[in-house]
């Protein structure tokens, strides 16, 4: 498998506090990824430095077959280059319609003069009603998205970030807030995603990820504990004393 | 047909339709006609007015739609002013000055006509050396050029430094203010060569022209009315569609809309200068009506009495900041005009020359509390467009497909 992402030797310091402390990994294309770790473990700095959000003291974060360094570009030319991220909280424009959001975030030139003179063509509109019609929102097109109820507007984030077309999705705590059926729906839909590009779920319900059934990073005070199977690190006597001991 | 900008937005049609009978109604009452209802300053009034709620329109775009409190707006009009203010000085004088050097017997040279206008302008100054700015004064192409290029520019060179650095919210504001304020003082100083506190006077004599002021104020007040008319068409299309989209984005949370791959930070420049240009434009078609335009006019209050305007009147629509920018300015010209009769309270008298900005100040306090969305908010009241009102609290999974109006629990 060719890597996408990789993540070597980044260590990074908030006042005196080292969130990240010297962590390297790498993810594969087309790649199912968890990663799991307890609070302050570093999960979402991690989404942030990839992001371009937090810049790292140290260290390098390499993508794609070019091996473009990532840190030297900012959160929008690293969206262009194709790493969608979804939010913990759902993070929609809720003063905008549901079909707003989802012809914002279709992929198409992001400049402002393209902006200003972009009208929807027939399959944008196609694309947009079938991304509707993909998280359940087909009949809500037309509504106000802070209409919305908690799950709906996770599953309009989750469209967007599809609309994206990424090659990579970083998806944090996707299943939170969500009922259980909403949930398994969830789980399908990533493992699905995963045949077609990366993706790496940040998560830490242990029955999520085992759904997931794919390799998981153990995070731990900034760095990786451990990694493999579900079963494999649970076994693991360090990831042990990390979630239950001390 | 029905995906058209016009059928999306009735709204701009309802504004264009009121602004023609407007200025229809205002000429047919004017001097100009005859019927001598209207008296020609209160008709350079309206079209200041006019001028005024352009400027407003291009305060909501940068305030409202994309979230960026500018408090240095009125910098670019006054900069527009100087700029069209620049070339009527130049060219009154100009013709003055060949019509009495005519009368020599030796004609004059090129050079005595210049310094003699120099000598004119820059008397009160104590210089009458011709400034570098005033290179293409004396091209009212190149000057009207001016109008659209100096502010544009400013805007252009201050918000790349200001946006670049992701400076936002009251920063920027600040940021602003200051940028109006060292203008101002820039302007007042004699060496600026805009005649420093002075400024630049006799702007509503058009050279050349022999018509009165009764028709002049009414050519002008077309010229607004158009411009108004053409400036609110023009933002309100830039607002429509996936870029509007983007801007509201950038105003409700831009680090979202930076994840999604837009540059903030070029939508910010592009929205900051284009309301540069249209201030600037506004404040050239003001002064001539005005007459004359000095360095207090850019002061940094002038800048938050437009932000005032645009507050009352309704952010995130564009005639909600007209109809804020119309009534405030002309309550606040009959209030100043010392028409309105003193109240007496036996211990105290109120003077509403005095007490007019205490009432502003209060209805702005009231109008922030009590109607975030404005005077433009009671059309959303009328026309049952209302908005949700759950302080972001929502129904749960299964109810939440009701609309505020059906969840009525």
């Amino acid at each position: 498998m060719a890597t996408l992402l990789e993540v070597s030797g980044i260590s990074v310091t908030f006042d005196g506090y080292r969130a990240i402390r010297n962590l390297s990994f790498s993810i594969g294309e087309r790649e199912l990824r968890a990663i799991i770790g307890p609070n302050g473990a570093g999960k979402t700095t991690f989404m942030d430095i990839v992001t371009g959000k937090t810049k790292p003291d140290e260290g390098r974060v390499i993508w794609g077959e070019m091996s473009r360094n990532l840190l030297k570009m900012n959160e929008a030319k690293i969206a262009q280059a194709g790493l969608g991220r979804k939010f913990q909280r759902p993070t929609v424009f809720e003063d905008q319609t549901v079909e707003d959001n989802l012809m914002m975030a279709l992929k198409n030139p992001r400049g402002a003069f393209p902006c200003l003179f972009f009208r929807p063509a027939f399959k944008d509109r196609a694309k947009v009603e079938e991304l509707a019609s993909e998280v359940g929102l087909s009949d809500a097109l037309s509504r106000k998205s802070g209409e919305l109820s908690h799950g709906q507007k996770q599953w309009l984030e989750i469209g967007m970030l599809l609309a994206q077309e990424p090659r990579l999705m970083l998806v944090d705590e996707p299943a939170a807030g969500m009922t259980l059926a909403e949930r398994e729906h969830t789980t399908d839909l990533l493992v699905n995603l995963a045949k077609t590009r990366a993706v790496v779920v940040v998560e830490h319900d242990m029955e999520f990820v085992r759904r997931l059934n794919c390799k998981v990073t153990v995070l731990h005070e900034g760095s990786v504990l451990a990694e493999g199977s579900l079963d494999h690190v649970t076994k693991d006597p360090r990831v042990i004393e990390v979630y239950l001991g001390r | 047909m029905k995906n058209t900008f016009i059928y999306r937005n009735p709204s701009i049609l309802i504004f264009l339709a009121c602004l023609a009978i407007f200025t229809l109604g205002v000429t047919l009452l004017s001097e100009a006609m005859g019927t001598a209802f209207l008296s020609t300053s209160f008709v350079k009034t309206l079209g200041k007015t006019l001028c005024l709620c352009l400027i407003a329109v291009a305060m909501d775009l940068v305030w409202g739609y994309c979230g960026i409190l500018s408090l240095g707006h009125f910098a670019f009009f006054g900069l527009g002013g100087y700029m069209i203010g620049m070339w009527l000085m130049y060219e009154r004088t100009r013709l003055i000055i060949v019509d009495s050097m005519a009368a020599a017997t030796i004609p004059p040279t090129p050079q005595e006509v210049t310094d003699a206008i120099g000598g004119q302008i820059f008397g009160v100054v104590g210089s009458s050396e011709f400034p570098l700015i005033w290179t293409f004064a004396h091209s009212l192409t190149l000057q009207l050029a001016m109008v659209v290029i100096v502010p544009g520019l400013l805007a252009l060179v201050f918000g790349w430094l200001a946006f670049r650095s992701r400076v936002t919210g009251v920063y920027l504001s600040i940021l602003t203010q200051a940028m109006t304020l060292a203008l101002s003082l820039y302007l007042f100083q004699n060496e600026s060569g805009l005649r420093g506190n002075n400024g630049l006077s006799g702007l509503q004599n058009l050279p050349g022209v022999e018509a009165s002021q009764a028709f002049v104020s009414i050519w002008f007040f077309w010229a607004s009315a158009f411009a108004l008319g053409a400036g609110y068409l023009l933002c309100a299309w830039v607002v429509s569609g996936k870029f509007g989209s983007v801007v509201r984005g950038i105003r409700d949370d831009e680090a979202r809309v930076r994840f999604l791959g837009y540059s903030v930070e070029g939508y910010k420049l592009f929205i900051f200068t284009f309301t540069a240009i249209i201030a600037g434009v506004a404040g050239a078609l003001y002064y001539p009506q005005a007459g004359i335009i000095n360095p207090g006019e850019v002061a940094p209050i002038a800048s938050i009495y437009l932000a005032v305007w645009v507050a009352i009147g309704g952010r995130g629509r564009l005639y909600g900041a007209v109809i804020g920018a119309a009534l405030v300015s002309l309550i606040s010209t009959w209030f100043t005009g010392g028409l309105v009769p003193s109240v007496p309270l036996g211990f105290y008298t109120i003077d509403w020359v005095d007490w007019w900005l205490v009432l502003l100040g209060l209805s702005f306090v009231l109008v922030t509390l009590f109607a975030p969305k404005g005077i433009g908010g009671l059309f959303d009241y009328f026309g049952h467009r209302l908005a949700p009102e759950r302080h972001g609290a929502d129904y749960g999974p299964d109810k939440g497909f009701l609309r505020q109006e059906e969840g009525q629990d």
